[in-house]
């Protein structure tokens, strides 16, 4: 562990059961999250990309000990989140914070805004009486909503403005780590470079740690540093985002990035396309080998058999396929 | 004249359609006109309320009624006016010679009946045919949109399917009866690009195989791009914009257009660079501004603007905008 990490992923499992029967007897396992290691710098944006139920949102919560992890480390400026419990869990979170996808659904809607992103503040028992509202009109500011919006309910703003609430909540406690799950996926091309935009000023501003969590993968290589693939709870690619665009490496990589359209058709059809065969296979109980393989159109027959290891292939960039 | 007339699968003439609310009037879509010819692929881009699945739902009315109402108009089918006709009749086309692929498979399909009886109903209500015969149609069907084990699979409810599989039976059952028109909203939106790419590849080969006019309507400026022939553009309730695809995205002529390109992350584009940004959120569609409904976001809106709605011109061939701007002086 080196001391520039701010966050430091070691082998995290994440298991859910899979109960049957009026005994809710364990059959089987979700195997989210299966073993997997990476670290985040100080000030550094991660993006983590993967299409639905791929683990990124667990990994997500299993970092900000939201689930109770099936086993592995998780280093926070060297303390490990999993071992400590309780009061100083507690203690820990608000250098940690969340911001969610949906800003219907996320916000309570009998809450006033000022109540809303205030509530960190009481939790943490940080700021009370005067210097609550100034820190709340603070935060309010720094996302761009005006404070005489402050005693408005959730349904009074747009959904733009609900996710600068959601922002503005969780910048209240000061954090330093925010983990952006989806944070933009929800709205309009037009807001979303206006979230962008104000998720980039508030990251330079406040020296902000992003982890950012998303399934499209423009957003995602647009504001991180580096990138992370994941597919059936493993990373099969790590790497800088300009490499992953320029030199992806695994063929799940190459592929998802092919499915991408660029908007622009002139440049669009002068690119090769991979298309994928098939869905995404049940985490219960995915495939032998290499969890691509019975999509990928590189496999051999020691895919079938033997996971692949992450392994460096100089400089930052981390790749699991036996074919690279 | 006539022969490029002809051509044209629809026709949608200075369209109204209005929602009476508490809140005041919502003009959804405000005299809209755009066409689609025989064997195109349309595009209506825009984003949330700017009237797009308003529009196609027009055209297949199915407004619900209250509170919206058709206020004017036209939508021509093969010469036939769809506003005119009986509803009787327009069951027969609905489903039949239009369908429509909606965005939501989850909700759109039916849980309680399985996928095999949810086709072949089309089949025996549209096409005449019997049980065993639309059985056996409707495994090809399943086929030809890419589900493996068809024989097995029409027996399954859609819960037992994914998103992506549901939104593949969902294109069969609008396929089931070679409609002249698809419109298909949002049809990829909820989906993961992987799927999406098969989806919409699966769209496009069925359009080249059975000359089927496809109407798309999305906010994805990328699957514009890649599948698209021609772009309406379309903001508050009206069109802004309108032209063959190349054209809209090297040369575009409106200001929201140039903003919507402007503020979508490439994969190819430097990194690092924040998206530039149209200010301000759309408008709220009870109470539209005077004038042009961009004008308050725009960077270039006039005196003028604020005043008088533009209309749509020709800026060059085949190319049309409503703007006031000087079209030379904008930039990109």
């Amino acid at each position: 562990m080196q001391n520039n990490h701010l966050i430091d992923v070691e082998k995290l499992v994440m298991y859910f059961p899979v109960t049957a029967g009026v005994l809710r007897k364990k059959v089987a396992d979700i195997k989210a999250v299966d073993d997997i290691s990476f670290h985040i710098k100080k000030g550094e944006t991660l993006g983590l990309v993967g299409e639905s139920g791929c683990g990124k949102t667990t990994t997500g919560h299993c970092i900000l000990q939201l689930h109770e992890v099936t086993s592995g480390k998780v280093f926070f400026e060297g303390t490990d989140l999993v071992q400590i419990k309780g009061k100083s869990l507690r203690k820990m979170r608000r250098h940690m914070q969340l911001i969610f996808q949906d800003p219907f659904a996320s916000l309570d809607p009998r809450m006033t805004a000022e109540d809303i992103i205030g509530e960190p503040l009481l939790v943490q028992h940080l700021d009370k009486g005067k210097k609550y509202r100034e820190q709340v009109y603070e935060v309010m500011r720094m996302v761009e909503l005006e404070p005489y919006m402050a005693e408005r309910y959730p349904h009074e703003f747009s959904g733009g403005q609900r996710q600068r609430i959601g922002i503005a909540r969780a910048l209240a406690v000061r954090p330093a780590f925010i983990v952006c799950d989806e944070a933009v996926s929800a709205l309009d091309v037009s807001i979303q470079a206006q979230i962008i935009t104000l998720l980039m000023k508030l990251r330079e501003e406040l020296h902000l740690t992003y982890l950012f969590i998303a399934h499209d993968l423009s957003v995602v290589r647009n504001i991180s540093d580096r990138v992370a693939v994941m597919y059936l709870g493993k990373i099969v690619e790590i790497t800088t985002s300009d490499a992953l665009y320029s030199n992806p490496l695994h063929p799940y990589t190459i592929s998802l990035l092919s499915a991408v359209p660029i908007p622009d058709p002139v440049v669009d059809r002068t690119r090769k396309r991979i298309i994928l065969g098939g869905d995404v296979p049940s985490p219960i109980n995915p495939p032998s080998g290499c969890h691509f393989h019975p999509r990928c159109y590189q496999a051999i027959d020691i895919c079938k058999e033997q996971i692949p290891e992450l392994r460096n292939l100089g400089g930052e960039h981390w790749a699991a396929c036996h074919r690279v | 004249m006539l022969t490029v007339k002809e051509e044209r699968v629809l026709e949608v003439k200075e369209l109204r359609t209005y929602f009476y609310t508490d809140e005041g009037v919502v003009k959804a879509v405000d005299g809209l006109s755009y066409h689609v010819k025989k064997g195109e692929c349309v595009g209506l881009v825009g984003e949330s309320a700017c009237g797009k699945s308003v529009s196609a739902m027009s055209v297949l009315r199915l407004i619900p009624y209250p509170p919206g109402v058709i206020e004017g108009g036209e939508i021509v089918f093969k010469g036939e006016d769809l506003l005119q006709v009986s509803e009787e009749r327009m069951r027969e086309i609905r489903g039949n010679r239009i369908a429509m692929v909606f965005q939501e498979p989850t909700t759109s399909l039916n849980p309680v009946l399985t996928v095999g009886r949810q086709i072949s109903e089309s089949l025996e209500l549209h096409r005449g045919m019997d049980k065993e015969s639309a059985r056996s149609e409707s495994i090809k069907l399943l086929q030809l949109v890419g589900i493996p084990d068809p024989e097995r699979r029409i027996k399954d409810y859609p819960h037992q399917f994914s998103g992506g599989m549901q939104q593949r039976i969902m294109i069969a059952m609008a396929l089931s009866c070679d409609p002249e028109l698809l419109i298909a909203d949002e049809p990829t939106t909820s989906l993961d690009v992987t799927v999406q790419a098969q989806l919409l590849e699966i769209i496009a080969n069925l359009r080249a195989e059975l000359g089927t006019a496809v109407i798309i309507i999305t906010h994805n400026l990328g699957v514009v791009a890649r599948y698209v022939d021609r772009v309406n553009v379309m903001y508050a309730g009206n069109l802004v914009e309108t032209g063959p695809t190349e054209i809209i995205y090297a040369e575009s002529r409106h200001p929201y257009t140039l903003g919507l390109l402007a503020s979508v992350p490439r994969l190819d584009s430097p990194r690092k660079v924040a998206p530039r940004v149209i200010q301000g959120l759309p408008p709220n569609m009870a109470h539209l501004p005077t004038g042009c409904c961009f004008s308050p976001r725009c960077d270039y809106a006039m005196a003028e603007c604020k005043e008088e709605r533009p209309v749509l011109e020709r800026v060059g061939e085949d190319h049309y905008r409503a703007c006031f701007y000087d079209a030379g002086k904008l930039k990109r």
